[in-house]
């Protein structure tokens, strides 16, 4: 058992009904009770969709336990089927269907449909989202072209035509998703490669019966496609590309991987790295404030990894923290971390996420909506890299991630919480002018400084007064206190802890101005 | 009852299960803690449910199944004392622990009263631990507040002072207004239950007279009776109607002079006629279809139809109590189409034959009706807002002009071709 407040991933249902709903001319029926409908809010909330999700739930009710559950299921499919005649039926149960064992998918199966039925069977108590959304995927894909011959076919060399590929991936609740496409599809364009089939997003399982057409799949985002990618490499002989192309060195590398993959000569500009305004604004002097920031890290896998990358290699970040709550990415995020110094955070309890923040005191933090949670809670600016997100993270506008127009995305979505450039410098200039109080934040008006000082002054008084009944813990006192609050506030909870240890180890009951700089001088020799 | 045609339906429903109540109840009394032994879906619905909108760290959590929590019962009772007993470590101001079952937790057959019996040995009454379920197999979304206040009854106090107990979750603001005017009637011992601390319980006994804020307190309703109470017939305090004669029935059974509850309710209700009109100019004529999910939708379409001038196409209701909704049914105009429970596709067919200008219904479907040009309102908004009381009866009617208001700015070509 395990105790959860809030959690980064739905159970893995919630990922089949990502899969369904991304696609058309699909239908998915759900084993489940009344309540597990809540499931539609979060595509017709979250995302705006003007559309229901193309889901038939059994809605079984405890009066109907005692009697046969099996014929309501069926009942289900047939009216399902009946209605909405899709091209393809999903069968399915959420978690407490799984318990009582009605196998929705062998009735329907049994039920002589001309259309393909595809058994999902998602165990609900060891696995969650992403895994169910994977698995979907990989069914569909594989009951559909399961009696594909997989003959070694022509290259597009061969046949004489432009070469192509399938974008595979992105879903509905996926991050940015629907924008990522199209960008891809436009750099793609630009090199003179093909797309021959989006899927899930977009597709029709007549879509997916052309996969086999592509050359190469490219692998979008692999928490959802790479076990398909992996399948359909082994039995169809199509080679997938492996970097994401997040950032811009990734988008390069991701250019040469699949021109590589393709046969292809590698064009020049692959290498010019002007594609994306991120470098240049990166290296503009307004950016210089920029060096050594702080950040804190933490998503899904890919946007997580991608995030350190780019922090670190694009816009002269310090990388303090790295995790992820995918544990099926785990084994790709500890070494990012370890490359970086840091052991990388795999949990899916957000309150050990919020603890790492605090201990490692960011100037800014990259998460999830928990994170924009405990980061606001602490005063800490912070840009939503990944899902689990809210609906002010599905923009109207044209906000990809992915290639050269999602770099120059990033670069403003990750900076902008920031202080800016010359407004940073002043402030740092004159910060004992009165105007300039401390905790001035731009005009972002986010909480900022403000409400981390009045933390601070809380826990100013509340460590004074304790000081004096333990023997362990130095005191500060009013000189040290002073010269503490000139420091800038978004570092002065790290400065005041460093201070304290050294002052314990250094044996110093007291923590005054000289306390002080002794502490910064032995950290940073 | 009146001429309302009964009808029932079954089939796929679009409803909330008694979980979902947990999302008021917490903000209601923030010393208790609803912990649900549950699945992961459990948490997710209720996350998903609470939009990740509450700041602070919440007054709820799951205890989430896993697999080898399935294997073995006697298991489970293990892991949940060690998880409550963590959860009570970290959070030592939680003084009332609710343990909510889900559907899972009643399909594996957890004995949750055991557990809150053997925790409450154990706790010494540091904690109160009570169970109840919100499971969407037995319970749909509000009777899960039916659940939680019908496991506190037997902590009730007896008592024999002649009292007047509100009963069922309102909005602070309401409830303290609507005892100032009980006050002013003369009923000066008003207390509510739920509290607003969870160790405050009001007592009570022969001489109590329970008025029912909500209509979906079935089970609270009955318990309350069996230790004694009154329940005092009436229809629900929305609306000036409604609200008038449900201050009136509690007045009548208090023996109050009819002259003075006119005198004290003749201005408020003068008042609030006034406020109203702007808004019956909005919704009059306009069609209304209600979708079954809070148990609101009775009193609501007595309301936006008597007093606001709808014509009501339809009134679904998850499930139908008749002596709870007997007032109010005989309120309702003739002929009105009442259908209990729910086959979501063919409700949603019947909307779109009616063409109706407003539809009430849950989250999940809002957007999708929208999309089809049919405003709408959130069902779930009836049990979050101050909307209770002859006050305000004119912010209740507020809630479905708005989205006819909002339509016409968007889309003035409909407005002059109307």
């Amino acid at each position: 058992m395990e105790l959860t407040l809030w959690t980064y991933e739905g159970p893995p249902h919630i990922g089949a009904m990502r899969i369904a709903t991304s696609m058309k001319k699909l239908h998915y029926v759900l084993h489940a009770p009344q309540g597990d409908t809540y499931a539609d809010l979060l595509f017709t909330m979250i995302e705006r969709r003007g559309s229901r999700p193309p889901v038939t739930y059994t809605t079984f009710q405890a009066r109907d336990l005692g009697g046969d559950t099996a014929e309501l299921v069926k009942g289900h499919i047939k009216e399902a089927v009946d209605r909405f005649n899709p091209e393809a039926l999903l069968v399915g149960e959420s978690c407490t269907a799984e318990l009582i064992q009605d196998q929705p998918g062998s009735l329907a199966k049994g039920m002589g449909f001309d259309i393909p039925i595809v058994s999902l069977e998602l165990p609900a108590y060891s696995k969650k989202e992403n895994w169910g959304g994977s698995e979907t995927f990989y069914q569909i894909v594989r009951n559909l072209l399961k009696d594909h011959s997989g003959e070694s076919k022509e290259t597009w060399q061969e046949e004489k035509r432009r070469p192509r590929v399938n974008l595979l991936g992105p879903t509905l609740l996926g991050f940015r998703c629907r924008d990522d496409i199209l960008e891809i599809q436009k750099l793609l364009g630009q090199h003179g490669i093909d797309v021959n089939v989006v899927a899930p997003l977009g597709a029709s399982p007549a879509d997916i019966m052309r996969m086999p057409d592509a050359d190469v799949n490219v692998c979008l985002y692999p928490e959802i496609a790479e076990s398909t990618c992996i399948w359909l490499e082994r039995n169809l002989n199509i080679p997938f590309t492996k970097t994401v192309p997040l950032g811009v060195g990734a988008t390069q590398d991701f250019l040469r991987e699949l021109h590589e993959v393709l046969g292809m000569e590698i064009p020049k500009s692959v290498n010019e790295s002007n594609n994306s305004k991120l470098t240049w604004y990166s290296n503009s002097v307004d950016s210089n404030y920029l060096t050594g920031k702080r950040v804190f890290i933490f998503g899904d896998g890919t946007h997580a990894l991608a995030a350190a990358r780019i922090a670190n290699e694009e816009l002269g970040f310090k990388v303090v923290g790295l995790g992820t709550y995918s544990r099926e990415m785990a084994r790709k995020v500890r070494p990012a971390a370890k490359a970086l110094g840091l052991e990388a955070l795999i949990t899916n309890d957000y309150l050990e996420v919020e603890e790492a923040i605090k201990e490692t005191s960011p100037e800014l933090v990259l998460g999830t909506q928990m994170e924009r949670h405990s980061a606001k809670r602490l005063g800490i600016p912070c840009a939503v890299i990944s899902t689990p997100m809210h609906v002010q993270d599905v923009p109207a506008r044209y906000s990809p991630q992915m290639g050269w127009e999602g770099a120059n995305v990033i670069f403003d979505d990750w900076v902008h919480p920031l202080m800016m450039g010359l407004e940073e410098h002043l402030i740092g200039m004159f910060k004992h002018d009165f105007e300039f109080v401390d905790g001035h934040q731009s005009h972002l008006g986010h909480l900022g400084g403000k409400g981390n000082q009045n933390v601070n002054q809380e826990v100013k008084t509340k460590i004074s007064s304790d000081a004096t009944t333990s023997n362990a813990d130095p005191i500060w006192t009013h000189e040290g206190e002073r010269e503490l609050s000139k420091i800038p506030f978004f570092v002065r909870g790290k400065v005041r802890r460093n201070t304290e240890n050294y002052a314990r180890q250094a044996g110093c009951r007291e923590i005054n101005e000289e306390t002080l700089y002794d502490a910064k001088a032995h950290y940073k020799a | 009852m009146s001429g309302a045609t009964l009808l029932k339906e079954s089939g796929p429903r679009e409803v909330f299960c008694g979980l979902t109540s947990i999302v008021w109840l917490h903000r209601r009394m923030p010393d208790a803690f609803f912990l649900v032994v549950g699945s992961r879906t459990c948490a997710h619905l209720i996350q998903s449910a609470a939009g990740v909108m509450i700041f602070a760290e919440p007054r709820f959590g799951t205890a989430i199944l896993e697999e080898r929590d399935l294997a073995g019962l006697a298991d489970a009772h293990d892991e949940l004392n060690r998880v409550v007993k963590n959860l009570l470590a970290r959070r030592p101001e939680i003084k009332t622990l609710f343990l909510v079952g889900s559907c899972p937790s009643e399909v594996i057959k957890i004995d949750l009263s055991r557990v809150a019996e053997n925790l409450n040995i154990e706790l010494k009454g540091q904690v109160t631990v009570l169970n109840y379920s919100g499971s969407g197999i037995e319970t749909t979304f509000t009777q899960g507040e039916d659940g939680a206040l019908k496991a506190l009854i037997p902590l009730m106090p007896k008592s024999n002072q002649k009292k007047l107990l509100l009963v069922g979750t309102l909005a602070n603001a309401v409830e303290d207004r609507l005892i100032s005017i009980f006050n002013r009637l003369g009923i000066d011992n008003v207390e509510s239950f739920p509290p607003r601390q969870s160790t405050e319980l009001p007592s009570i006994g022969p001489d109590t007279k329970v008025l029912l804020t909500q209509p979906y307190l079935t089970d609270t309703a009955r318990e309350l009776k069996n230790k004694g109470a009154e329940i005092i017939e009436a229809p629900f305090p929305l609306g000036v109607t409604g609200s008038t004669l449900w201050i009136q029935a509690a007045a009548n059974s208090f023996g109050i002079e009819k002259i003075l509850v006119d005198s004290i309710l003749n201005p408020l209700i003068s008042r609030a006629k006034q406020a109203l009109l702007p808004h019956v100019e909005k919704l009059s004529g306009k069609k209304l279809f209600l979708l079954p999910e809070s148990q609101l939708e009775i009193p609501l379409a007595r309301f936006l139809s008597n007093e606001c001038g709808m014509k009501i196409v339809e009134i679904g209701t998850p499930y139908l109590n008749r002596d709870l909704m007997k007032a109010e049914i005989d309120l309702l105009p003739p002929d009105c189409r009442i259908v209990e429970g729910q086959h979501v596709e063919k409700q949603l067919d019947r909307v779109r034959d009616s063409s109706p200008d407003l539809v009430v219904c849950g989250m999940g479907l809002a957007n999708p009706l929208e999309a089809e040009g049919i405003s709408t309102k959130w069902s779930i908004e009836m049990v979050f807002s101050p909307i209770h009381g002859i006050d305000q009866a004119s912010d209740l009617a507020e809630l479905f002009s708005r989205p006819l208001r909002r339509h016409d700015i968007l889309n003035p070509k409909t407005l002059t071709s109307n």
